[in-house]
């Protein structure tokens, strides 16, 4: 077996080739109760920062998606502390400084461009982060579509920001107001409360249990 | 600030002054304590030492310019500086007395806007005053 | 034609979209083809006067060499912040100790060369444009309107970036009076508003603006224009009660209206999607 060695946490350990940072962990004998989820790159649970030997740069990647590479330093970041303010959405307005009031600390963005260097999701994040700036919600939505909230972004900024929030909010900005409602779904609301639907639901309240679940069996289903 | 200024010796932190020195770029030994800067201060009514006061104290070595309420309501609208007739940048020696004291966790109030501030305003409160 | 790249920032984008729909609106019939400049960021609005804070520097030199990425030598601003903060970097980091550093943390970015200029509007105006040629394009005049024109901080200080001179500046003297108005210079019109301390300190700010106020409703202005959109948010937002309660325009407002355009149509040019990265010419 071709085997390498890496470093977890300080220490060396001998473990297989091509494996990821998560299964080299588990293989030295880690049991990973926090800093591992999905294990698909999805849910942003194993954010990891690493370096490599002869290498200045601090690398900031995903442990379930990330091969291990011979001399490599490894440290799990399982969890990023990051203010988050309570807000109501349905009292907020998708305009120019909503994001601004709610995280002023956006405003100290220095255009360093170190988040957009440690995002594993290859997202143009300082962008973002000057979208939210000037109020460009939607931008804001769009830039942070495929963001997995990991908080390696945030652990390297040196304003301090906690980005996943803002992108959350942008998001949840954008679907309330700022998209388009889908026209069929308001007529059909619609035409419940009117009461279009009223008889067949009176019906299936006043049916017994063998009764529905021989309609359930018989209903249509789609080939 | 204090109306009587200890002038003895083993007050002076030399360091101090070539520190504010470096930061600033600025010589502040140049000042010949003519107070034009402070007159035509926009901002002097508000502030706890005058800026050719502060000045003096940096002149002096006396980091107490630290812990100043001047340098933090200095807004850096250089009036001071086109109009000191030896060319002294004093708002550049302000800057270097906020950055010393963020630098070494004395800081103003935290940036905490009351009433709605756009863009333009929140950036520049955070450069200025916070690390 | 001529094409000038072009640095909105923050505020353009926001509160003083009305400001960058009238100047640009005004630029064109100028003849000048306005690109905005791709991807670009918060210019930081303040300029850091220390030493050795490089890191300030990071996001006005970014801009700068998207600037050179667009094959432009030069950029404008309508925002004298902007303008401030831009200018000022262009000269600090062209020392070359200080460029190498910049770039090397740049690591991502063309090399910043150096040797972009930073041109306000007003200086094109003057410079350029030309004062007969700014009020040939005038269609209806100010008729004698009385405009305090209010420069605050940056565009007049420190010396080496004044777009005028620091005591004595006439620059938007002389375009009001192309645009037919009839300039106010009030004594308070080079004094600084407060700027950024409206953040946490409006009683300070409030008295500034109480003493800018009546300096020019002393002078007999019946209107203040500024091309800084810090110091118009602090002349509207902050003023104090009982002060005086003229308005205070963009100088970008003044220029189209002069130009033909009235509010309703100003407001029209401002595209409901803010922009970045493409032309915003209005072509007229």
């Amino acid at each position: 077996m071709n085997e390498i060695t890496v470093f977890i946490m300080g220490k060396g350990y001998r473990v297989p080739a091509g494996l990821t940072i998560m299964k080299a962990m588990e293989y030295a004998g880690y049991r990973l109760a926090r800093g591992c989820g999905c294990r698909g790159g999805y849910c942003g649970a194993c954010a990891t920062v690493y370096r490599l030997p002869g290498d200045y740069k601090l690398y900031a990647d995903l442990a379930c998606q990330t091969p291990v590479q011979d001399g490599m330093y490894i440290a799990q970041l399982p969890f990023t502390p990051a203010e988050r303010p309570a807000y109501t959405l349905g009292d907020l307005k998708a305009e120019g400084q909503t994001l601004l009031a709610l995280f002023p600390e956006l405003a100290r963005c220095v255009a360093c461009n170190t988040c957009t260097k440690a995002c594993p999701q290859k997202l143009e994040v300082m962008d973002a982060v000057q979208a939210s700036l000037r109020g460009d919600i939607r931008g804001v939505a769009e830039f942070t579509f495929d963001c997995v909230s990991c908080g390696l972004c945030t652990m390297r900024c040196p304003a301090e920001i906690s980005h996943h929030h803002v992108w959350q909010l942008a998001r949840r900005l954008n679907g309330a107001y700022l998209t388009p409602r889908a026209e069929h779904v308001q007529t059909r609301v619609a035409e419940i409360a009117a009461g279009k639907f009223k008889a067949e639901l009176d019906k299936l309240v006043t049916m017994t249990k063998d009764e529905l679940v021989a309609a359930y069996k018989a209903r249509q289903i789609e080939a | 600030m204090a109306s009587e200024l200890d002038l003895s010796r083993d007050r002076l932190d030399a360091p101090f002054a070539r520190r504010v020195e470096e930061l600033s770029g600025e010589n502040p030994y140049a000042c010949y304590q003519c107070g034009k800067c402070s007159a035509g201060c926009p901002f002097a009514d508000y502030m706890d030492a005058l800026p050719n006061q502060v000045l003096r104290l940096v002149q002096l070595g006396d980091a107490s310019a630290l812990e100043l309420s001047a340098p933090w309501v200095c807004a850096s609208c250089l009036a001071c500086g086109v109009r000191c007739p030896k060319g002294v940048d004093i708002a550049t020696t302000m800057e270097a007395l906020r950055i010393l004291a963020l630098r070494r966790g004395i800081s103003p109030a935290p940036v905490t806007p009351d009433r709605p501030c756009p863009q333009i305003a929140l950036v520049g409160a955070y450069r200025k005053l916070t690390p | 034609m001529k094409t000038i790249a072009y640095f909105p920032g923050c505020a353009m984008k926001d509160q003083a979209r009305p400001d960058e729909a009238g100047t640009l609106h005004a630029l064109a019939l100028l003849g000048y083809e306005v690109t905005e400049i791709p991807r670009w960021n918060c210019c930081g609005t303040v300029y850091s006067l220390a030493q050795d804070d490089l890191m300030r520097h990071v996001g006005p030199v970014r801009n700068l060499v998207r600037v050179q990425g667009m094959g432009e030598g030069r950029v404008l601003t309508l925002c004298a912040m902007c303008y401030g903060t831009l200018a000022r970097s262009a000269r600090f980091v062209a020392e070359p100790e200080r460029l190498a550093r910049i770039n090397a943390f740049l690591d991502t970015e063309d090399d910043f060369r150096g040797g972009i200029e930073v041109v306000h509007l007003l200086t094109l105006l003057r410079d350029e444009v030309g004062y007969e040629k700014l009020a040939a394009q005038v269609k209806r005049t100010l008729d004698g309107l009385k405009v305090g024109t209010y420069y605050g901080c940056v565009l007049l200080r420190p010396r080496l970036f004044a777009v005028d001179d620091p005591d004595r500046p006439e620059v938007m003297e002389r375009v009001v009076e192309a645009l037919g108005g009839t300039p106010v210079a009030f004594p308070e019109r080079t004094e600084c508003c407060g700027a950024y301390l409206t953040v946490g300190r409006t009683d300070i700010v409030g008295d500034r603006v109480g003493r800018i106020l009546r300096s020019a409703r002393g002078g007999g202005a019946e209107v203040v224009v500024t091309t800084c959109p810090l110091c118009q948010f602090n002349l509207d937002e902050r003023r104090p009660a009982g002060a005086p309660t003229l308005p205070v325009l963009y100088l970008g407002q003044l220029l189209a209206w002069a130009m033909g355009l009235d509010e309703p149509a100003v407001a029209a040019l401002v595209s409901k999607e803010p922009a970045t990265g493409r032309p915003v010419s209005t072509g007229v």
